[in-house]
């Protein structure tokens, strides 16, 4: 038991993060959120084709900052790219099992990250940039 | 799904006294007749009414002889908030036909800063000192900001949130000195009981207290009035506390705020060497264990259970949960502990790097605090950190300003 409000699986995500930590094959990566507000997540993303096959991240927050992140991150692997881009941080919560009132803002913190780090890929891609890279693998 | 061992919940350890304290025994156990038997009002003639009376006298007694006053100008009230409300308000409103300026500090509780603000849309104006890196106002600041129409200077005996003390006497001196009719309030309410306090050697009009802070219960408090300060009251309707709190005293609880006053005298000295001592080997120990970190508030001019301290790279709301799931109960001055989601203004108004404060635990030890508290706590802290900084994108990676 403990005062803080949180569901047992927010409390499992922040105690047992999933995917933490830096990707090395990430092809796609968002940073979002300021230290100085007390958040700030980075994503990383591989994508293939249309596809994610991997996401991980490193996130300074708090609690429901840091269960979000991996909770998003668990999400989206295997998602399509346009399912993500839909992803809303009202589906991070609600795979929570929600989170305290005047947390709710934090969710968006992970949902942004991702938005952010598939729009800068597709710009990327859209650049030439990537193309060779993604279609190889 | 593979069965998994169930472990015995952790050993609770409280670091968390600044928020409040565990009632001693003898606090309860005073208290109790006061809740049955002893149910009498102490403004009524007849017999039931005498014990309760009594009692209240008993703790008048008890509370004034914890700060050298008189008994008599002791006022109960429901906390430490109420005493600073009947405090500022009180005098400020008194003495509004001689003046409408106040003067306190950035770093007050906001007890004293709302008070302050609500009295500002009655037409007061106030002066808000600032503090050092170490949270110390200066007193000769405070003398500059009277002014003519000064009525009441505010500066709390200690900071909240750093434990920082503050030189009241200093500030008293200075100030009586320009004008001897400016009424000159302390905040006590982190102080009395932790440090042994006097009001003549203060040279204090007002003072505040509250008994949940030095092992008494929830819902007591008191306000000293020196003789002559005249308050206006803020609750009406009777005729207790000489008129300056209507309303039937809380017995039960201002039974067992005498009774914590008392044990607080009683064992001052030896409570402090205790709890510095622990607090010190604490703090050494962790400034050992844990790189990139900073103490907040003064070195050596602290209360005694006091310990602030900012962890660079790791935010502190999380850092307080993982170590709330292992036992230790602490408190953070990051924006996400607290419910308004807004980081301290105690912080940012002694300087702290505004990223280095979102870092910040406030570890605060008493009396049942133990050895066996500190050797977990060196365990728990740096590893819970050591965790955090590894899921932190900005650890290590942007430069901070430690002091």
């Amino acid at each position: 038991m403990q005062h803080t409000d949180y569901s047992a699986k927010v409390i499992d995500h922040f105690m047992n993060p999933r995917n933490m930590g830096e990707l090395e094959n990430a092809n796609a990566v968002g940073t979002v959120g300021s230290p100085a507000c007390g958040d700030m997540m980075d994503i990383y993303l591989e994508v293939e084709g249309d596809e994610i096959v991997d996401a991980s991240f490193k996130t300074f927050g708090c609690t429901a900052a840091i269960a979000n992140s991996s909770m998003m991150t668990e999400m989206v692997k295997g998602m399509s790219l346009a399912d993500a881009e839909n992803l809303k941080n009202r589906d991070i919560e609600e795979a929570l099992d929600g989170l305290p009132p005047h947390k709710i803002h934090c969710s968006t913190l992970a949902a942004d990250a991702l938005h952010e780090a598939i729009k800068s890929y597709k710009e990327r891609v859209a650049s030439g940039a990537e193309e060779g890279e993604v279609a190889a693998s | 799904m593979a069965m998994t061992q169930t472990t015995a919940a952790p050993r609770r350890i409280y670091m968390d006294h600044a928020a409040t304290a565990r009632p001693l025994p003898e606090v309860v156990e005073a208290m109790v007749p006061y809740l049955s038997e002893e149910y009498g009002s102490p403004q009524s003639f007849h017999t039931q009414g005498s014990g309760p009376a009594h009692a209240l006298k008993q703790a008048r007694e008890q509370v004034g002889a914890l700060i050298h006053a008189p008994a008599t100008q002791i006022t109960f009230t429901s906390g430490g908030i109420e005493a600073n409300n009947l405090a500022v308000k009180g005098a400020a409103l008194a003495a509004q036909r001689r003046g409408k300026h106040i003067v306190t500090t950035e770093v007050e509780h906001y007890a004293v800063h709302h008070s302050v603000k609500f009295l500002e849309k009655l037409g007061f104006e106030t002066t808000f000192v600032g503090v050092d890196g170490y949270g110390r106002v200066d007193p000769q600041a405070v003398a500059d900001a009277v002014r003519d129409d000064t009525v009441l200077v505010s500066v709390q005996l200690a900071n909240q949130e750093v434990g920082t003390l503050q030189p009241v006497a200093e500030v008293a001196r200075l100030v009586k000195a320009i004008n001897k009719r400016i009424v000159v309030h302390a905040d006590g309410t982190y102080a009395v009981g932790q440090i042994p306090v006097d009001v003549d050697a203060l040279g204090v009009d007002l003072l505040s207290l509250t008994a949940h802070r030095f092992y008494g219960p929830k819902g007591a408090g008191a306000l000293y009035a020196r003789k002559g300060v005249r308050l206006t009251p803020l609750i009406h309707g009777g005729v207790q506390e000489n008129g300056k709190r209507a309303g039937t005293e809380n017995v039960p609880a201002i039974v067992g705020l005498g009774v914590a006053a008392e044990r607080a005298a009683a064992e001052m000295e030896a409570r402090m060497a205790r709890v510095s001592g622990l607090r010190d080997r604490l703090e050494r120990g962790l400034v050992e264990r844990i790189e990139n970190v900073q103490v907040n508030g003064h070195p050596t001019e602290r209360l005694p259970g006091y310990l602030d301290i900012s962890i660079e790279g790791i935010e502190g709301e999380g850092t307080l949960v993982r170590l709330d799931l292992d036992g230790i109960a602490v408190a953070s001055g990051s924006a996400c502990a607290s419910m308004a989601l807004k980081g301290s203004q105690v912080l940012h108004a002694i300087g702290v790097d505004e990223v280095l404060a979102q870092g910040s635990i406030l570890i605060t030890l008493g009396i049942d605090n133990t050895d066996a508290d500190i050797d977990d706590a060196l365990e728990e802290i740096p590893r819970v950190v050591e965790t955090l900084r590894k899921m932190s994108p900005i650890y290590g990676k942007r430069k901070h300003y430690f002091r």
